[in-house]
């Protein structure tokens, strides 16, 4: 067998150009040939990466971000700690400022003071001063016909209205002698103790009775043992009060929080092991459609090592790229559910990227590992004869 | 001839068909547990929001206003008007018992504890044995206030033992064992109880007591239910007395708070129910955002699994171009082998569909089991829904993938050039 003596023209330019390019490694060339020319089935290896590295990440991120979430439904119960004045003393006059810097905007403190009164028939009725606009926010729950705006007037509880101010008129209570004369801005209906009450504005409280709040009620957020250590550091900063935890609504809300999120661990777990699945199969799939190649590669004499490295090296590549750009999308499925649900995005947490890169390299590279593993043992003459 | 090939196909093609039935089967298995799971929070969720304690409370109609500060009651007990307690067991006949999960009567009374000075005592139940008619029951503070710890020993609902709140043990120091003086007679202290709340400053009593001290047997001052609610909505608000009757029977026949608060007050003569509202209220949204969030999880758990079984379906016909291509030389058709492909996917769908909703039931067990401690329950009517899901997604996933092989030149395909 001989040579043709001469070369087409063609063939000698493409080697003359080939030689004289800078040399990019065979290696890189071979992975970056094996991705375009195939790129049909490598688009479809990446779409199954790219889709369960998103389903991975949205489900991490609201497994991270839920407590968060949900924390804040809960704060709708009212207040989870309650500062009372000792018995027969008053807080100190400083007591809500000294609340509110040691809370420093991690929660609602609002105050509360109670007399006993009399209207003019001679009835007694529970009389509190407070804050209206932070008690809106504390309680939520208040279902109220009108809030009183104008000082001197007043928020009667539903049945405390048809003692003393039956038809919504203008009222007297009298205090120690002294009386205030209130209009009913609205009324209240809890179902609970506050139906029974007259609340007024604190300043009119104060100026008529003299008897400074005895309660603040606060509204920490955070997780418990945030919350236990502002109790702590109120306990601190107010020696001469009770601080005290409101045991049904912390435990309440441990419960509840503690069964959904153990929940939704389970439930990403499985979704993630079935996206990894997934994942497997298509890309056991797309290695061993290509035996030829491996085949090839084997009978020109490539070494185990360069082939495993080659595979591997692959597979982690199409790992790293599906993590990131499913990634991407996972972060906004999870602030779409957020946005739907709890009417607040599920913040971006990039914590879960390197949990989702690691985890898509690794089932990347096992579905790699087990193709070749076998042909290894299959001769390549076997392979390129199609058998 | 086609029966044949069908069976024969799974008879030599055992790894094969064994990866594709398992794919669909983990996928099915996942999609059954997920729907079951997220159909049933609902109500583990409203039983694990029953920890907040009572929704409902029940008092006197004619009773004067509330004297109360931070959970001290400032009232005479003279005043005011009282419930019966022989008509507590009724609240069981009300429409909506089963979904009362426990009451708790309450009677403070004003005493003289001796050395400890004037103080309140609680009256209520622990956990009393009660029957209506032939039916059994046990409620009490256990169940309706279940954030009361008591260190020592809760007291029998028919003995005279008492607890003391723990601050008031603390400034009168006794312990559990010890005795206290209570209008002057003698009796022993089984338990210390923290609630976080007022009680932590009184005695806690059977409520035979608290109504011997005060001199009125039957008394009670005030009935707290826990019951399980719907969410409210704009039906629920309405003033039965303005409803149309079908409206009515529509309201009267759902769990509202409302609803519920009616019923008690029907059954309870001369009563007033009204909704706790900061228990009840919340509730409401929090079940809302918790069963929303699942309802999402379950859409992406549905979508993983779809994804998965078409990934193995189209890998599994993808391997088989060798075969479509032979049969085409034969001269089949394409409409006989997309059947044959279609028939096998069907009859992998319908075995892993089986296997996978049964594996998928013990799983949402599992998970109820160790999450919630009770059961959850898998409707019938899920069945034939998952087996027609997994089928339409196995033929979904499969058809391009046909479509592509039916397509494939059967020369290059025997040949090998895929």
């Amino acid at each position: 067998m001989s040579f043709p003596p001469m070369q087409p023209p063609g063939i000698e330019d493409l080697a003359v150009r080939r030689s004289r390019k800078p040399h990019t490694s065979m290696f890189v060339r071979m992975l970056v040939r094996a991705a375009v020319l195939r790129r049909g089935r490598a688009a479809s290896a990446l779409l199954a990466m790219v889709v369960a590295a998103a389903v991975a990440t949205a489900m991490l991120n609201l497994y991270v971000d839920v407590q968060a979430k949900l924390r804040r439904e809960f704060r709708n119960y009212g207040a989870n700690v309650v500062v009372v004045a000792r018995n027969g003393q008053t807080l100190p006059t400083d007591a809500l400022q000294t609340v509110e810097s040691a809370l420093a905007g991690h929660g609602l403190a609002v105050p509360f003071a109670y007399v006993v009164a009399r209207t003019a028939d001679g009835q007694s009725v529970v009389v509190s001063g407070t804050d209206f606009d932070q008690v809106r926010k504390l309680d939520s729950w208040w279902s109220v016909s009108a809030w009183p705006g104008a000082p001197k007037s007043a928020l009667v509880g539903i049945r405390a209205a048809s003692v003393v101010s039956p038809q919504g008129k203008p009222f007297d209570l009298s205090f120690q002698g002294h009386t205030v004369h209130l209009t009913a801005a609205g009324t209240l209906q809890t179902g609970a103790a506050e139906d029974s009450r007259v609340y007024i504005p604190l300043s009119d409280f104060e100026a008529w009775t003299s008897v400074p709040p005895s309660t603040i009620e606060i509204a920490a957020s955070g997780s418990p043992e945030e919350v236990n250590a502002t109790i702590q550091q109120l306990a601190k900063v107010l020696p001469a009060a009770d601080v005290r935890p409101v045991r049904q609504i912390m435990e309440g809300e441990a419960r509840v929080l503690g069964k959904t999120r153990a929940t939704l661990l389970a439930s990403a777990t499985l979704i993630i092991l079935t996206a990894a699945l997934c994942v497997l199969s298509t890309l056991i799939g797309w290695v061993f459609d290509r035996r030829r190649d491996f085949a090839i590669m084997k009978a020109l004499g490539a070494s185990e090592r360069l082939l495993n490295s080659f595979f591997a090296a692959e597979a982690a590549a199409l790992g790293a790229v599906g993590a990131v750009i499913g990634f991407a999308i996972g972060v906004g499925v999870a602030a779409w559910i957020g946005r739907v649900n709890f009417q607040a995005p599920v913040v971006p947490r990039f914590s879960v990227l390197p949990v989702v890169l690691v985890g898509s390299i690794v089932v990347a590279l096992i579905s790699s590992v087990v193709p070749i593993s076998l042909l290894r043992r299959v001769q390549p003459a076997m392979i390129l004869r199609g058998e | 001839m086609f029966v044949r090939l069908v069976y024969e196909s799974f008879r030599r093609q055992k790894r094969r068909k064994l990866l594709a039935g398992v794919a669909i089967t983990l996928g099915v298995g996942v999609a059954t547990a997920m729907i079951a799971v997220a159909t049933d929070i609902g109500d583990k969720i409203n039983r694990e929001l029953r920890s907040y304690g009572a929704n409902l409370v029940v008092t006197p109609q004619e009773d004067t206003l509330d004297l109360q500060i931070g959970g001290v009651d400032l009232k005479p007990p003279s005043d005011g008007a009282y419930l019966n307690e022989a008509d507590l067991p009724k609240i069981r006949g009300t429409f909506w018992h089963h979904n009362i999960v426990g009451f708790a009567p309450m009677l403070p009374v004003n005493i003289d504890a001796g050395n400890a000075g004037s103080l309140t005592l609680l009256g209520t139940y622990f956990s009393k044995q009660l029957a209506f008619g032939k039916d059994d029951f046990v409620t009490g503070v256990r169940i309706t206030h279940p954030w009361w710890k008591v260190e020592g020993a809760w007291p029998d609902d028919n003995s005279r033992d008492v607890l003391l709140g723990e601050r008031l043990a603390a400034k009168v120091g006794r312990k559990p064992g010890d005795q206290i003086e209570i209008a002057g007679q003698s009796h022993r202290v089984s338990g210390i109880l923290s609630t976080g709340g007022a009680e932590d400053d009184q005695i806690v009593a059977p409520l035979a007591l608290a109504q011997q001290l005060l001199g009125k047997p039957g008394a009670v001052r005030r009935i707290y239910v826990s019951a399980l609610t719907k969410p409210e909505d704009a039906l629920a608000r309405r003033d039965p007395k303005t409803m149309t009757p079908e409206m009515y029977d529509r309201w009267y026949c759902s769990p509202y708070v409302q609803s519920i608060a009616y019923q008690l007050q029907e059954v309870i003569p001369h009563s007033h129910a009204e909704q706790i509202r900061q228990v009840a209220q919340n509730e409401g949204t929090v079940l809302s955002r918790i069963k929303g969030l699942m309802l999402l999880v379950t859409l992406a758990a549905l979508f993983a699994s779809a994804l998965a079984v078409s990934a193995a379906m189209a890998t599994a016909i993808f391997e088989r171009r060798n075969e479509v291509g032979l049969m085409k030389a034969l001269g089949a058709g394409n409409v006989s082998i997309s059947a044959l492909f279609f028939t096998e996917a069907a009859l992998l769908a319908l075995m892993g569909g089986i296997t996978g909703f049964a594996g998928g039931a013990l799983l949402a067990r599992q998970i109820g089991r160790s999450i919630f401690d009770s059961q959850i329950n898998i409707q019938p009517v899920l069945f034939p829904v998952i087996l027609a899901i997994a089928v339409i997604v196995t033929f979904a996933g499969s058809a391009a993938a046909i479509r592509r092989a039916v397509k494939f030149d059967p020369v290059y395909a025997l040949r090998g050039e895929a």
